[in-house]
């Protein structure tokens, strides 16, 4: 009971710590790459539920991501269709798409479906780059609008688009949360347990596996559509797979399959990458081998790393206990 | 007539270079049962090391090409030893995460040594020739031989040669070919190392064509792993036959219906191919 | 008939792994399959429930034909089943991987997760006190916390037969529960069975030690390069000289 209050309280105070954040630092670029960080956050949080919860590696988010925010971009830009209507329906074609996608994908297993959603991922940045008419190819999507004013508050200014894209995220979290303690929750993790165990015990795989999917898809198409109306500009390298990798990175640094993961990775290499700036390009020298280095030693990433470490040390208290108690009652006994 | 036999042409010699990454690709799934998504890595790595030894150190191409076969089939091993042997027993998802770490490794440091550009390659078979209203370069022709050499070589080696029908056992039985005394470790190693070595001719020999750059091993690896499903993962006839068909299907499809979607074919292919038979063409076991 | 195969085939290539066998399980009794290994005993299962789909022939249960139903359907009418080896989440405690087994009994779906319904509460609770009540079952009580990965292989066997127990079947299938287990535990394990079939669960189960089966079952079935070469009671099978060679001939069983 007292760890759960004790969990909440650090909870409360890390978002009270984001809302009043502005107060503190007064720093436009401060908040960008903040911004930036909460932006991608909501797209690891879909990678992590069907990577990390149900066991299957999607390497087409990334074009899920750009499924997203192309709608949005096309939508506004060609189509001049209002944002929050242009905002749903982006959400649900990207839905839809993973919807049709996921049918097909999640009949495939392990590696197959690692490959074929790689595939999948490379179709769409293939479309993507080539149907200029479209998605204006290599030349991209400018001008994409920022959400329009909700009654006296505008998104114009770097702070109020921090509390924009903190409120989504915040939503996200949320959403992960009551998934995770869910019964639902706890059906994925059957799943990327044993699939054949899952079958045996009735739970109905390709059902599950499903939603998880296309909410997997949601979150990143949310993620991609506030990227756009925040960056105002895409190009169709959001969806080549180096986006996925990113993500992929951004998640296993924190921690797959954790709830907080998402926001332990992203944040520090989001931070790292801008200490790194000399480095550009070739950042990669650094965070390729640490993903191989983590996933050898500590699968479950930072967060799992700490969960395991607190585990060993209460282990060795109680142990410690138990021999003081076994003793003490040796020596009444004797 | 003419412009079909000169596609066949170009999908032979397409199909070739496939074929071999195919091979690499396929063999280390027979006896590891992984995807190696670093594949593609090696062959990047192959290119720029042939590049470098013929630039900077003057050498012959055939030479360079030897040294970087020797390298990069090393670097395989490495790998092995690295990543896949300690992660042999873990969760399916964590070899191919740890394969994409090193693979994203290699490009910036591919990147950061050799630079972004796109780099020509040259080869000693720079001349044109004109044979039945066929006109290509001999680089070409080289590929199709040079790539019909290893193939045979390769077959002699995994069927003639004890180490190679212990490679051959063990893909068909690790358990059983540990019971009867193989060196699974070595067996693996020796896999990676083959594998390596097919990455690193067959780049050395597309590169005159195609270009030396970071991500030439992307497109390669991606239609790799196509051929191989197409082919059954594991089967070596089938890396080759799906590698030459692919290689035609794609300079025909360039040709008749569209240039700029020709990468997109492979890609169709498999998509469809796993729509209908999700665990890949030929594939063994019990759910069919 | 409560469960019965006819002709009952699977092919693997050109193997025969399970070649037209008639079983029919006796209802509230122990039921046994005995068999060398390869004999097809695992893989008539995985046929019964729904892993693998037969090359012909039929499973039928209370009447109904369930030879083309996917595993979860079967699992759904009664039907729950363990595997040759646990397939348990080893990262988990024991209440965990046992919670879920009565997942198939509620309904809560994603809505319920994001809104926290009054039926998703209620359902856990109902999800929790049947693993509560599974575990007292088995014998495991105040083992809930314990992690998978750290407790026995016995204990193992027991969460596997818990969460087996948990889905609330008629009939339960154990693929050699006692293999990798010591005599004293395998006694144990004995004792566990005949309590499930006290309680009115129709086992069939397949094993390998003799001793156990033969003062176990109520009736034997033994497969023999997916044939069924023999049926009936411990004595008659023990004096059946069909199984005698077969056993002489096959493998070695103890
Ligand atoms: N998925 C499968 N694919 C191919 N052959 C299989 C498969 N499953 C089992 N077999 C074969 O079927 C035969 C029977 O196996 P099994 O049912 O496991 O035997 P038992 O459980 O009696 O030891 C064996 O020869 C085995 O190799
Ligand atoms: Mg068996």
């Amino acid at each position: 009971m007292t760890a759960r209050f004790k969990h909440k309280a650090v909870v409360l105070s890390i978002v009270l710590l984001a809302l009043l954040l502005p107060f503190i630092i007064q720093n436009d670029y401060f908040f960008h790459i903040m911004t930036l960080s909460f932006i991608w956050m909501i797209g690891v949080y879909g990678l992590n539920l069907i990577a990390g919860y149900t066991g299957y590696l999607s390497l087409a988010h990334a074009g899920f991501f750009a499924i997203g925010a192309y709608s949005l971009g096309i939508l506004t830009v060609k189509f001049e269709i209002h944002y929050w209507l242009a905002f749903f329906l982006a959400c649900a074609i990207t839905c839809i798409i993973g919807l049709v996608i996921g049918l097909v994908a999640l009949q495939t297993k392990e590696h197959f479906f690692a490959i074929y959603t790689l595939c999948v991922g490379y179709i769409i940045y293939l479309v993507i780059d080539k149907w200029e008419s479209l998605t204006g190819g290599v030349r991209g999507l400018i001008g994409i609008p920022v959400p329009p004013d909700l009654g006296p508050i505008s998104f114009r200014s770097p702070v109020s688009q921090y509390y924009f894209n903190l409120f989504f995220l915040l939503a996200a979290i949320f959403m992960m949360y009551r998934i995770v303690h869910s019964l639902t929750g706890r059906t994925l993790i059957a799943i990327r347990n044993s699939e054949e165990l899952a079958q045996t015990i009735g739970i109905s795989t390709m059902k599950n596996k499903l939603v998880s999917f296309v909410l997997s898809t949601f979150f990143a198409a949310l993620s991609g559509i506030l990227y756009a109306s925040f960056i105002r500009f895409i190009g169709p390298d959001i969806s080549y797979i180096t986006m996925t990798f990113d993500f992929l990175i951004f998640l296993l640094v924190g921690g797959i399959g954790t709830l907080s993961g998402p926001i332990v990775g992203t944040l520090l290499i989001v931070w790292i990458s801008q200490q790194l700036q000399f480095l550009q390009d070739y950042r990669m020298l650094i965070f390729g081998p640490l993903l191989t280095l983590l996933i050898i030693f500590y699968p479950k990433g930072i967060v799992g790393g700490i969960f395991s470490w607190k585990m060993k040390m209460q282990e060795k208290k109680k142990r410690l206990s138990m021999s003081a108690k076994s003793a003490t009652q040796r020596a009444e006994e004797g | 007539m003419e412009i079909f036999a000169q596609q066949i042409f170009n999908g032979l010699t397409v199909g070739s270079v496939y074929s071999l990454v195919a091979l690499g690709l396929t063999l280390v799934y027979g006896i590891l049962h992984i995807p190696n998504f670093a594949h593609g890595a090696l062959y990047m790595m192959g290119g720029y090391i042939t590049l470098t030894m013929m630039t900077k150190f003057g050498l012959y191409y055939w030479i360079a090409i030897m040294i970087s076969m020797v390298i990069v089939g090393l670097m395989g091993v490495l790998m092995e030893r690295l990543i896949f042997y300690p992660l042999r027993d873990a969760p399916p998802i964590q070899d191919k995460i740890a394969a994409i770490g090193i693979l994203l490794f290699l490009e910036a440091f591919a990147q950061f040594v050799w630079g972004a550009d796109y780099q020509t390659m040259p080869t000693p078979y720079g001349q044109v020739v004109s044979v039945m209203g066929l006109t290509f370069t001999m680089q070409r022709l080289l590929i199709i031989i040079s790539t019909v050499v290893v193939m045979i070589l390769l077959f002699l080696f995994l069927k003639k040669t004890f180490i190679g029908s212990a490679i051959i056992a063990m893909s068909q039985n690790r358990e059983g070919a540990h019971l009867v005394g193989i060196n699974t470790n070595k067996m693996a190693m020796l896999t990676f190392m083959i594998s390596g070595a097919l990455a690193a001719i067959a780049a050395s020999l597309s590169s005159p064509i195609n270009l030396v750059f970071p991500g030439m091993g992307h497109l390669v690896i991606l239609k790799a792993f196509v051929i191989i499903i197409i082919g059954g993962m594991g089967s070596i006839p089938g890396a080759i036959i799906g590698g030459y068909i692919l290689g035609f299907a794609e300079s025909l499809g360039a040709t008749y219906i569209s240039n700029d979607y020709k990468d997109i074919f492979a890609f169709i292919l498999l998509v469809l191919i796993l729509t209908f038979k999700p665990t890949g063409l030929f594939a063994k076991g019990g759910h069919s | 008939m409560f469960l019965e195969t006819r002709q009952l085939t699977k092919q693997f290539g050109g193997l025969v792994a399970v070649d037209h066998v008639n079983f029919s399980v006796e209802k509230g009794k122990i039921n046994a399959i005995i068999g060398p290994n390869g004999a097809g005993k695992s893989t008539f299962f995985n046929l019964i429930s729904g892993f693998y789909p037969p090359s012909s022939g039929q499973v039928m249960f209370k009447g109904q034909d369930i030879t083309r139903l996917p595993p979860n359907k079967i699992a759904k009418l009664g039907i729950a089943r363990t595997f040759q080896t646990t397939h348990l989440f080893e990262q988990a405690n024991v209440l965990d991987n046992v919670l879920i087994g009565f997942r198939l009994r509620t309904k809560s779906n994603l809505i319920d997760a994001l809104f926290l319904t009054k039926r998703l509460k209620r359902e856990e609770e109902q999800s929790k006190e049947k693993a509560f009540e599974v575990l007292k079952f088995v014998g495991l009580t105040n083992m809930e916390n314990k992690i998978v990965a750290n407790i026995s292989q016995e204990e193992k066997k027991r969460v596997a037969i818990a969460l087996a127990l948990a889905t609330e079947p008629e009939i339960i299938f154990l693929d050699e529960p006692a293999a990798g287990i010591n005599p004293e535990e395998t006694e144990g394990l004995a004792n566990l069975i005949e309590k499930i079939v006290q309680h009115n669960i129709t086992v069939c189960l397949i094993e390998h030690k003799m001793k156990m089966v033969m003062n176990l079952a109520h009736k034997i079935m033994v497969l023999n390069h997916g044939k069924k070469i023999a049926e009936g009671t411990p004595e008659e099978i023990q004096n059946n000289e069909t199984v005698i060679k077969a056993y002489l001939g096959g493998s070695a069983i103890a």
